[in-house]
Formats: structure tokens, sequence, C-alpha cells
């Protein structure tokens, strides 16, 4: 990387931001709140993880998020209440995945646009939901979970080595995926489709297996999230899409650069960061039902920085650079 | 080798906008042939291109390759045995993933995509070779992303990914003609050095007349989705572009335009 002055004041500036995150959990936040967060923010990075491969790899919208976490939840907690907490989450995984290859069936072999299919997904899962969990919200209380089981082995900071190391490994898997034939076939699909097909690759086929994966990290996030948190709602899904989002890019503003590490990183950290950002908003007062309007307008101010950016840039050319047109290059 | 028997394409059928592009083809392609195919704009030089690789479906005829009857088989399967190579720099390579993670996905052409790594060790030496024969230095550039390489650069990996494995049939749509003279000269003089080498049977489009009298073994002219003139042996030889643009208006309906001078 070279050391002009544009890289040293990006530099600076992320800098700065870690440290004043810091600040904020070293001040304000009790040390329980901080391992929560991070507990949450592990949880949810699988969330952004799935979203990273439909948004981000096949760089096509999947709008079924929101009903494949939930269905994640409902299977999970099911499996749970029943007494087979591990069983939840694997069924999770595959129920997700299922529900993935739905949407991509429904584009591929249907011409169906993919906003539309992501939303008919989504709509058909709200019933598939309500069937599963056949209430609107179920209980976990003095049943086994993942975490309970894990309690024994990994001792008083249980939840968060847990959620680590699911997360690590899921991490793990899809980078390593990514740098297969496979995986590069999935990567090409989302880059140049024309490519792909000339080479001889099943590009219908990538995008399926593509959104299979995508709504199996989501689902398992919401499978992950019900144990979590002992409970299951048929509303927890609602939002998810944003919030993954709006992660990813915050993630993305310190892993620039675009290689498949680095998209995973900034998936991983950023869902980190998001509740961070979200924990110190409640600390500061906010009320908990603004959480969601909270994330969209994250979403909204990271996707226009560059705007923003730019806004200021001209600004400032055209008042201190009178007569020096818009030409030159910052 | 490639055989085209009746083939036409109607864009639109039974619209205002109805246009028949081609119309009842009929092409015998023998093994090792190096034919060039002119023709003005919109005389549906294209569309037989991607007639013949599954872009596009026929709406009437059948097309053979080897023998095999593959009018209804699928783009992506016939692409196992075709390499291609389009106009625009852009379409025939990955811009966000690196020079050997495009090279490493074309050399999988044809094989079933597995769970094994997408560049294997072994392989690399054998890209860097590959490279260093277009002569463009991308030898040291292994793991830069190609969005970053020049149009001309772009167009000869996408060459070299055509033919990493070699194809029983190699179809160019004019990949010389968004680059600079001096570039297409190159990606020109590269072209027909792979294409000896390994013998490859091609059918090359250009809007160039001295390139398709220059290169190749034979010379299709085509008109309103018709081959109208086919030129080989002596008579080509002896062939001069003035000769051919005088045939042309003798047998067309429409003139070529001037950009064909060139
Ligand atoms: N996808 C399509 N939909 C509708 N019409 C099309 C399509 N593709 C081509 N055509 C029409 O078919 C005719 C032949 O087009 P084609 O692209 O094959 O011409 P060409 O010989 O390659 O011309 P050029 O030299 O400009 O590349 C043109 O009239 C064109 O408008
Ligand atoms: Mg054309």
């Amino acid at each position: 990387m070279k050391l002009n002055r544009k890289t040293v004041i990006s530099l600076l500036l992320k800098a700065l931001i870690l440290v004043f995150l810091i600040v904020i959990i070293n001040t304000r936040l009790s040390e329980t709140v901080v391992e929560g967060t991070f507990e949450k923010g592990l949880v949810f990075a699988l969330l952004a993880l799935g979203i990273f491969i439909s948004f981000r790899i096949l760089d096509i919208p999947d709008l079924s998020v929101d009903g494949t976490f939930t269905l994640g939840v409902a299977v999970s907690v099911m499996n749970a209440f029943n007494g087979n907490p591990i069983q939840g989450i694997l069924l999770a995984i595959l129920a997700g995945g299922l529900a993935g290859c739905v949407t991509g069936v429904l584009i591929t072999k249907f011409n169906v646009q993919p906003i539309l299919a992501g939303i008919i997904t989504m709509t058909a899962l709200y019933s598939i939901n309500l069937k599963i969990m056949d209430r609107p919200n179920i209980s976990l209380y003095r049943k086994d979970t993942l975490f309970t089981i894990m309690e024994k082995y990994f001792g008083a900071h249980y939840k968060l080595i847990t959620c680590g190391i699911v997360v690590l490994i899921a991490g793990a898997l899809m980078f390593t995926f990514l740098k297969t034939q496979a995986g590069m076939s999935l990567r090409a699909t989302g880059d140049n489709e024309y490519m792909v097909r000339a080479s001889s690759i099943n590009s219908d086929r990538m995008k399926i297996i593509g959104f299979a994966i995508a709504n199996a990290l989501v689902s398992f996030s919401g499978a992950m999230y019900a144990q979590y948190s002992s409970a299951g709602d048929t509303n927890s899904g609602t939002g998810m899409l944003v919030v993954g989002l709006a992660s990813i890019i915050i993630g993305e503003i310190f892993f620039t650069r675009h290689t498949i590490l680095n998209g995973i990183l900034a998936a991983v950290f950023g869902a980190i960061a998001y509740r961070f950002i979200l924990a110190f908003a409640m600390n500061l007062g906010m009320d908990s039902n603004y959480t969601k309007l909270f994330s969209a307008i994250i979403v909204v101010i990271a996707i226009s920085i560059p705007a923003i950016k730019n806004y200021f840039t001209t600004f400032y050319k055209r008042v201190f650079k009178k007569g020096n047109g818009g030409a030159v290059d910052a | 080798m490639l055989k085209l028997e009746n083939v036409s394409i109607t864009f639109n059928a039974n619209t205002v906008n109805e246009r028949k592009a081609l119309r009842n083809i009929n092409l015998d392609v023998k093994d090792g042939d190096f034919i060039t195919v002119i023709g003005s704009n919109g005389a549906g030089k294209s569309t037989l291109m991607n007639a013949i690789s599954g872009a596009y479906p026929i709406d009437e005829g059948s097309i053979y390759l080897d023998g095999k009857n593959i009018t209804s088989l699928k783009e992506h399967k016939r692409a196992t045995r075709i390499g291609r190579l389009f106009q625009d720099p852009l379409r025939g390579t990955a811009p966000n993933m690196t020079i050997e993670e495009n090279l490493g996905l074309a050399y999988s052409r044809g094989k079933r995509r597995s769970l094994m790594p997408g560049i294997r060790k072994k392989d690399i030496g054998f890209f860097r070779e590959k490279l260093s024969e277009l002569d463009l230095g991308l030898e040291d550039r292994m793991k830069t992303p190609v969005g970053l390489l020049s149009g001309g650069q772009r167009q000869a990996l996408t060459l070299l990914m055509a033919t990493i494995v070699t194809p029983k049939l190699l179809l160019l749509d004019e990949h010389t003609a968004a680059l600079d003279p001096k570039t297409a000269e190159k990606v020109m003089e590269l072209t027909e050095r792979i294409v000896k080498k390994d013998n490859i049977t091609t059918i090359m489009i250009t809007h160039n007349i001295n390139n398709a009298l220059k290169y190749g073994n034979k010379t299709l002219v085509m008109s309103q989705g018709k081959i109208i003139l086919e030129i080989e042996g002596e008579e080509r030889k002896n062939m001069t572009v003035e000769k051919l643009m005088k045939l042309y208006s003798d047998n067309a309906d429409d003139s070529m335009s001037d950009k064909m001078l060139l």
C-alpha cells in the first residue's frame, strides 16, 4: 500500500474510530454488557456472512432473509423444547438451505425477479414458521440448549466461547469453500455471468447453491439466537436483512480491499461493531423500540458516505479554490 | 466437424419488430478450418456465433458438432468443447478475481467443479509459463485482480482462457475491434499463433477485410441473415479487398460500410 496523504488520513480516521469505540466500551459499558454484546455480535455474524454471500458474492438482493431467520428460530426452538437442541440447530441449517433453494429456483428456472422471489419465499415462510411453532412465542426456560450443554466444558465464559468457536468454524469453512473450484465458480457467477457460461459452468445451478448457502447461514444465525436467548418468537426475523446489511457496510469501512478474507472479516467484525454501536445508543438512553429505526438510519448513513464525501469535496473546492476549476483531483 | 443445417433465427416473431436474423443457414466446417466471416452491420454474424455457442436458441434447423446433434444442448454444456471470445473485453473475464483464479476456472473447463482447491500448486507454474507466452508481463501479476488490466491485456488473457484446455471449436466475434490498432494487431498475432500451434478449428468475425483475407483458409460473406459468398482456395489467394467489395455489391442488396475498408 502506498503511503500517500489520502491513505494516511483514512488510516488515522479508522484508528480514531477504534479508539473512540474502545474508550466508550471501557468507560460506559459494564463488563457483562460488553461480554453480552460480543456474544450477540458473534451470533449475528452468521447472519452477516449469509447476506455477504447473496448481496456481495452473487450480487443479487435476497429479501427472504427475514423469513429464513425466523425459520431458523422456529426449527431450533421447537427441537430444543422437545429436548434436542443440537439436532434443532442442524435441522435449522438444512431448512434454511432448502428455503434458499426455493428462492434460487424461482429466480433461475421460473424467471421471477430476484426481489420478488425473495418476497415470495419470505411470505410463504411466514405461514410455515407459524405452523412449525404453533404459537407466537415459546420459552426455553429450564430447557437444555446448545449453551447449557457447553457450560459443562467451557466454564464461566461458555456463551462467548461457544459463539466464538461456531463463528470461527463457519468463517473458516466459508473461506476454504470460496477457494475451491465450486466456490470460485460461485464467485465468478456473481462477477461475470457471460464468462461463467462460456467457461462451461452452469450459472443457474451456481446461483441456487449460493442462495442455499446464504440462507443456511441466516437460518443458522436464527437457530443460535433462539437458543442463546432461550426463547423463540415468530416475529424475531423482522428487520434482520437491514441489520445484516448494516453490519457488512460497517465492516467494509475497516476492511476495504475486495478479497475473500476481507469480506468475511468485514461481515464478522461489522456485526460485532454494529452491536456495540447499538449497545452504546441504548446506554445513552435510546428506547429499545427504536432499534430497527436505528439500524435503518445506520444503513442509510453508511451507504451515503461516498455521496456525502463527494458533496463536501466539491463544496470545499468551490469555496477555497476559486478559479481552479472543478476538475482538480484531490 | 461443425455442421449447420437450415438454421434460422427470428427475433420478435409476429410483432412489428420482427427481424429474421438468420435465414436457412447451411454451413460445413471441416477439422482444422480457420474461417473468417465478414458482412455489414446487422448482417447476422454475431447471431450466427450465438446460435453455434447456444446463447440463442434457434427456431429452425439443426446443429451438429463432431457428428452429435447439439441443437438443444444448453450453452454451458456446449462450452465444454467450444471456446469463445467476445467483442467486449469485459465479457470474457471475472474482474474481481485474480489472473490465476480466472485461469484456474478456465482450466477446469469441461470437468465437474468439485471441492478441490480452485488453483492447485502444480498448475501455477503451468499458468506462469502460458502467461509468459503472451509476452505482456502478466506472469508477474498473477495475484492482480483482472479488473485492473487494460482491455488488450484482458482480451489476451481471455484468449488464453478460451484455449488453455484446447477447444474443439474457437469462436471469435470481432475480438480485436475494441482495442487500439497496435494492441489489436498484437492480439491478432497471438490468436494466429495459438490457433496454428494446437490446430484449433476457428470461426472469426471481423470488420477488417484485410485480416479476413490474410488469416484463415476460407472467408464467408454475410448479408441480411444469409451467407452470400464462400471464398476459398485459388479464388481466395487471388482475392483483393477491391475485388471483394465489387463481388459484394454484385451479390448483396445493401452496400458494405466504409468501416470495412480499414
Ligand atoms: N437479442 C436480440 N433481440 C432482438 N434482435 C436482435 C438481437 N440480437 C440481434 N438482433 C437483430 O438481429 C440482426 C442481426 O444482428 P447481429 O448482431 O447478428 O449482427 P452482426 O452481423 O453481428 O452486426 P455487427 O457487425 O453490427 O456486429 C440485427 O438486425 C439485430 O438488430
Ligand atoms: Mg456483431
